[in-house]
């Protein structure tokens, strides 16, 4: 991830646009890595930075409805499982950032689109979490679909945002794992926790499924985006092998899904599912979701009450700009 | 391993205090001034939690000291339990506290006491502590004209909790040793920030004592219903 | 008090990272910071959260000169004909040992 972008070095030479472009179409063809100073289309570009932009908020955001349990997360293991979750979005978010900038966007500027409501970030992050299982819910059903969705990233057509997304998924197997350890303590605990964690699944299961976007003949950017292995599976794909993923987990935790309409269908070898309600997935996305604004005005707060430490460092550096080889 | 009743006292208190500023680390997740901060600020926190577990360990069940324990029995010092205020303030109590720890935890380490190995690798933790108070304070006083306002303000605010920790504790004897080092080290780096030593005093005057005896300030009060809430609410249950 | 060319958006660093003693640093990613200080701190905390390193080298990104993707050409292929740089290129007879 280097911040050197093409934009400051060589531009196109002239009457060379067409080669250029046969060139980049092979070297997606051939699965090969397109790399920062490569040439490439500006609406491969543009693509690229509103995926990472968004998957990048989404990490952000996405700290906000497990950080509300730290303070109260109910044993010391189970904090500390949770500061370090919480941590390592902070930190999925740095990585991602930094693959946003080698096409000569600024964090800056990404963070001013979404404190703007200009740029996304999943809508998942817009429902509460209300009891101590939904951080349970959240890593298995939440971070299982993000799993099922960035895995295949890891071979992303673009080098700097595959090789975030591996170091991504390699940190992320423990999210998963925690969120299911967890729900099956409270699974197999007092009637009173059993309960609890149904009732998470119960609220997490279907925005769970929405994460994989919308159905396929309804999606604005999937197409492109396959073919330029952005993307190397549609999102009803995804969403199936999620749920084919998720059923027999679901047994061993003890607990159900809530959709009457869930069965194995034998002739397609997947599971059968309930229809999505995606006048609700519209509705969060277009801001009406339970957690909207509070998302957005904390990740403002934090920005603008952060802005006087920033300043202060920056300062700090001009005046004692005298720098010394600290080399290892 | 189980600790001696005089170890236990000392365990008690010191782990109390990384139990405390954890949990008031802890707080600041998804509201840090900037990405790079929540990172250290939870590295941080995690080290002191870790620390916490450890000693807690050595005295009894970690969990029930940490959330069945009321108030009165908490025997963690006033400023670590003080609210996170802005980040001058949490830098503030930072650069006092894990100057104290580090140094506490050097003379333990060297020590072959009950805590000496324990201490050995809380020394390496609370060093990389005390760097990052020590880089902060120094940006921030000598940042703006309104950081080092506010960071004089914080340590001005936060200087009357600072002789707490070298009072004399059971099974602590170290703790009285290092306070001349402590002043130093202090001074050192706030007068590098262009900051003032406050000449205010150190200890509170009420005479029955403060966290080391079991007497906090109000807001710690709040501070642990938040924590024990959820675990007081299913008495034997397993997480 | 005030700095002289404050700037809210720290600098981007490039960050190397030798994971054990043995190995060379190789490319981890990079961070803001807002000098080289805070830089190496930052990259620490980032980077090497999982005990991922024992040595780091943080670099500011404007000061990266890189090659070319449009040089590739006259930068990397001209090496491509020369076989015998390589030991593969000598034939040995059976039973030499040690060369």
């Amino acid at each position: 991830m280097t911040a050197v972008t093409e934009g400051q070095t060589h531009p196109a030479k002239e009457g060379s646009a067409p080669d250029q472009q046969t060139v980049f179409d092979a070297a997606v063809a051939a699965d090969e890595r397109i790399e920062p100073r490569d040439w490439m289309p500006d609406a491969y570009r543009a693509s690229l930075v509103r995926q990472i932009a968004q998957h990048a908020h989404s990490e952000i955001i996405g700290m906000q409805p497990e950080a509300n349990w730290i303070t109260r997360a109910p044993s010391l293991r189970r904090k500390a499982i949770l500061m370090a979750k919480v941590q390592d979005e902070a930190g999925h978010g740095l990585y991602l950032y930094s693959a946003a900038e080698t096409l000569g966007t600024s964090r800056e500027e990404l963070l001013d689109k979404l404190h703007a409501g200009r740029q996304k970030y999943s809508s998942i992050f817009n429902y509460p979490t209300l009891t101590w299982a939904d951080v349970g819910a959240i890593g298995w059903l939440v971070d299982g679909a993000a799993i099922t969705n960035q895995v295949p990233i890891c071979r992303c057509s673009y080098g700097p945002y595959a090789r975030a997304m591996v170091r991504i998924c390699k940190e992320e197997s423990f999210h998963q794992r925690q969120g299911f350890e967890s729900l099956l303590a409270l699974s197999q605990g007092t009637p009173e926790q059993h309960a609890m964690a149904q009732d998470a699944v119960n609220r997490w299961w279907w925005p769970s499924l929405m994460m994989f976007g919308p159905p396929d003949d309804e999606s604005s950017h999937s197409a492109q985006s396959m073919q330029w292995k952005i993307k190397r599976h549609s999102n009803d794909e995804l969403r199936q092998r999620f749920v084919d993923i998720a059923v027999p987990q679901a047994k061993a935790l003890g607990l159900t899904l809530p959709d009457p309409d869930l069965r194995w269908n034998e002739e397609r070898g997947h599971h059968d599912f309930g229809a999505i309600d995606w006048a609700e997935f519209w509705d969060v996305l277009k801001g009406n979701g339970p957690c909207n604004d509070q998302r957005i005005t904390q990740r403002r707060r934090a920005h603008e009450e952060g802005a006087w430490v920033r300043d202060a460092a920056a300062a700090y550096a001009s005046k004692h700009r005298k720098t010394k080889g600290e080399a290892a | 391993m189980t600790a001696t009743s005089v170890a236990r006292t000392a365990a008690l208190a010191l782990g109390d205090d990384a139990l405390v500023l954890s949990h008031r680390l802890g707080e600041w997740a998804g509201h840090a001034p900037v990405l790079e901060e929540e990172v250290a600020l939870a590295n941080i926190a995690l080290d002191l939690l870790g620390q916490a577990r450890i000693l807690l360990s050595l005295v009894g069940d970690e969990d029930e000291l940490a959330y069945l324990r009321e108030e009165r029995a908490f025997r963690n010092l006033q400023l670590v339990e003080q609210p996170n205020g802005d980040f001058a303030h949490t830098i503030a109590r930072q650069l006092f506290f894990s100057t104290y720890q580090h140094l506490l935890y050097g003379r333990l380490a060297a020590g072959d006491g009950e805590f000496a190995p324990l201490a050995a690798k809380a020394v390496k933790e609370t060093e990389y502590h005390r760097d990052h108070a020590e880089q902060w304070t120094l940006r921030l006083g000598d940042g703006t004209e309104e950081s080092h306002a506010r960071m004089q303000r914080a340590v001005d605010t936060l200087w009357r909790f600072t002789g707490e920790p070298f009072q004399p504790v059971e099974g602590l004897a170290e703790a009285p040793l290092v306070e001349e080092e402590w002043l130093a080290s202090v001074t050192t780096v706030l007068e590098r920030a262009t900051l003032t030593v406050p000449e205010g005093p150190r200890t509170g005057a009420w005479a029955a004592g403060a966290g080391r005896q079991g007497l906090h300030t109000e807001p710690f009060g709040r501070m642990i219903a938040e924590m024990q809430h959820l675990h007081r609410s299913h008495p034997g249950a397993t997480w | 008090m005030t700095g002289t060319d404050q700037n809210h958006d720290w600098p981007l660093w490039e960050v190397f990272v030798r994971s054990r003693r043995g190995l060379s640093h190789t490319h981890a990613g990079s961070l803001h910071a807002p000098d080289a200080e805070m830089a190496l701190r930052n990259a620490r905390d980032l980077y090497t959260r999982r005990s991922e390193g024992v040595s780091i080298w943080v670099v500011p990104s404007a000061e990266i000169t890189a090659s070319s993707p449009d040089e590739k050409d006259s930068f990397f292929e001209p090496s491509g004909d020369k076989p015998y740089r390589h030991p593969t290129f000598y034939a040995i007879p059976d039973g030499v040992k040690h060369l």
